[in-house]
């Protein structure tokens, strides 16, 4: 049998099956080591300004425990609640037999250049276990940050939801002020267990010349719940991620939700893809996206397996100041008696919403902004109210590049 | 006070309103009645300021100021509001927060939904799979908190359960400050003549006359309004013998 290291060898060149290819040799893997940081209030005042657009909350007051990994080092990592474990994957790989039960588990390293990298040039990433039974209801948070310019960050996360348990995770992506270019690629692995939930929301703020190719593939087991938020609103030149879940278990659930924004010089192609393979399961992928400029393809696929089982994929877009909008949604059904669904639209906003909001007072670029922001309030049952609010936040602070 | 002098209006190359004359003053309300397609609402939505509703001729007057040509939202901010009798839904606005757009903020909106019976719509998105009776209801919400000086209403009781029609009608008579009692310090013929709030008010049924005592009535037929008088009347007079012997026989 060949090695993973053998088989990311001979992928290391493979093009990915979708998105702008990226020649990852014109990044540099050279990085800056970074000291540790004890106290996450000592990070210079314009880093954590750009860390918290993306949910971290440097007072780490209101969440379970952090992660923060600057270019290629873990600079902070610990829980601060029992039964939940955040601890860098190198470290954990080093200490750890478990974990070799989970690395490279559900993603393939051949998948394409991008797995490759990740496999040979490892840097860190985290490894988040929250315990059986254990219900954690304060979120626990993680950034990756981008700071070297030109830099490529590969990272590997695995996510663990055991037995019974109960963990909301808010993972943000971010680059300094200072960096225009760089790349991101990452690997999520993610196991959600017998009856146990999971939400994972991933915020995005990156820079008009950053490249970010997320490879994540989850599964859920019987009666868990999987909830997976994706935001990106700000700059970046090129996002390409199709993300799959497996439904394995009885009754297991998985909601996907994606909240888009595509500026001028921006290429999002963001994706959602569950497999529904056992009795009983359930799958929604909800996507927003509105460019403004920018280029967008909002893909979706569900694919039911067994009879019974029930999926709804729902692609909105709005073309607001020029730019491309694709919705691509795709079903299979491959037995009799399963449910699947989809509704894709792509338009402009209504005028006569707009004019009804103008009776009632509003300019027509209040009543816009308006519209946008209903646009992108989708109501996301399970999600904690800290995490809703980060949300809201990062939607209020979309409005400005938008109108 | 809202004077219409001489208006034409097209939809495109369709006339809709020829040479209507109306005259509206301060605490007056008016009944408007007509048959479908005779143009009622192009001439409330005209009013509201609607660029689809294109005037090719005369003028409208509001307070003194010339609105033939201002747009909708500096109408409104003059104080004039509408219930719409098919407003569009919005996704992901709460009405709630629609009833903050209209008050500009700074309303108790829970206590006025209860007051209109619309407590368990507050969190739910704007008109959005509400009921023919539930959007009237939410309109008149919206107005209670706007407050506009002119209220201009379309149907409102178009779909309405028997059940809340007469809090329809008594929210309406309301809001047009027709619910004078007479207080220690004033008479209520003193409050009447004090009153500001205007009215015109669409209706096909004639529900509303049980629930108010309107200046005037009016009849728009084919583009034009053919007759003036109590409305009352008027609603009789159409009830018996239809709307075209109703205008030859004022005319």
């Amino acid at each position: 049998m060949r090695s993973l290291d053998d088989m990311a060898h001979e992928a290391k060149d493979k093009k990915a099956a979708i998105g702008p290819d990226i020649d990852l040799d014109t990044y540099s893997l050279e990085s800056a080591m970074h000291a540790d940081v004890k106290n996450l209030k000592t990070i210079p005042e314009e880093d954590i300004e750009r860390m918290t657009l993306t949910g971290l909350d440097v007072s780490e007051e209101g969440r379970a425990g952090t992660y923060l990994q600057k270019d290629a080092t873990a600079v902070h990592s610990g829980s601060n609640i029992d039964g939940l474990e955040i601890i860098p994957i190198k470290k954990a790989l080093a200490e750890l037999d478990w974990v070799r039960d989970y690395y490279w588990k559900l993603a393939s390293v051949d998948t394409d250049k991008y797995t490759a990298r990740v496999r040979l040039d490892l840097q860190d990433g985290y490894v988040i276990r929250v315990l059986p039974g254990k219900k954690v209801t304060l979120p626990a948070q993680a950034c990756l940050y981008l700071e070297k310019e030109g830099f490529n960050q590969n990272v590997h996360n695995l996510i663990i939801a055991e037995e019974g348990s109960e963990l909301h995770i808010i993972s943000g992506c971010a680059s300094a002020s200072h960096v225009t270019r760089g790349l991101h690629a990452g690997v999520s692995e993610f196991y959600v267990k017998k009856n146990a939930k999971l939400s994972f929301t991933m915020i995005h703020h990156w820079a008009e010349d950053v490249v970010v190719r997320p490879r994540s593939v989850a599964i859920v087991e019987k009666g868990g719940l999987f909830l997976s938020n994706y935001i990106s609103m700000k700059p970046v030149k090129s996002i390409q991620m199709y993300p799959t879940i497996y439904l394995v278990g009885k009754g297991a659930v998985a909601r996907s939700y994606s909240l888009l924004v595509g500026s001028p010089g921006s290429e999002l192609d963001v994706g959602g893809r569950i497999y529904l393979q056992a009795k009983e399961t359930r799958a929604e992928i909800i996507s927003r996206a509105i460019t403004n400029g920018g280029n967008i393809m909002s893909r979706g696929d569900i694919i039911g397996e067994v009879s019974g089982v029930r999926g709804h994929l729902e692609c909105h877009g709005l073309i607001l100041n020029g730019g491309i909008m694709q919705a691509i949604p795709e079903l299979k059904g491959l037995v009799d008696g399963v449910e699947l669904s989809h509704e894709a639209a792509v338009g402009k906003i209504a005028q006569d919403e707009i004019l009804y909001l103008m009776s009632r007072g509003l300019t027509e670029e209040e009543a816009t902004a308006t519209i946008v922001r209903g646009f992108l309030s989708v109501d996301i049952p399970g999600l904690p109210a800290p995490l809703k609010a980060e949300i809201d936040q990062a939607v209020e602070l979309s409005q400005k590049d938008v109108m | 006070m809202l004077l219409i002098e001489d208006l034409q209006v097209k939809i495109g190359n369709k006339k809709v309103l020829k040479r209507v004359n109306l005259e509206i003053r301060s605490g007056e309300t008016h009944i408007l009645f007509g048959p479908n397609g005779s143009g009622k609402t192009s001439l409330l939505m005209t009013i509201m300021g609607y660029p689809q509703y294109k005037v090719t001729g005369g003028k409208i007057t509001f307070k003194g100021e010339d609105i033939t040509y201002m747009t909708i939202d500096e109408r409104a901010r003059l104080g004039i509001g509408m219930s719409y009798q098919r407003p569009p839904s919005i996704q992901g606005l709460k009405t709630r927060r629609m009833v903050q757009i209209c008050a500009n903020n700074g309303v108790d909106v829970d206590s006025l939904a209860k007051e209109i019976n619309f407590s368990d719509f507050l969190d739910r998105d704007i008109n959005v799979g509400f009921s023919g009776g539930e959007i009237k209801r939410s309109e008149l919400l919206q107005l209670m908190a706007q407050k506009p000086d002119f209220l201009l209403f379309d149907e409102p009781e178009s779909g309405v359960d028997v059940e809340n029609i007469s809090l329809i009608g008594k929210t309406i008579n309301r809001l047009l400050e027709r619910d004078v009692h007479a207080t220690r310090d004033k008479s209520k013929k003193q409050l009447t003549k004090e009153r500001a709030r205007m009215g015109l008010i669409i209706t096909h049924t004639g529900f509303i006359l049980d629930y108010l005592t309107a200046d005037k009535g009016q009849v728009l037929y084919n583009g034009a309004l053919a007759c003036m008088g109590n409305p009352i009347e008027i609603f009789k007079q159409i009830k018996e013998v239809g709307y075209g012997e109703c205008v030859r026989c004022v005319a």
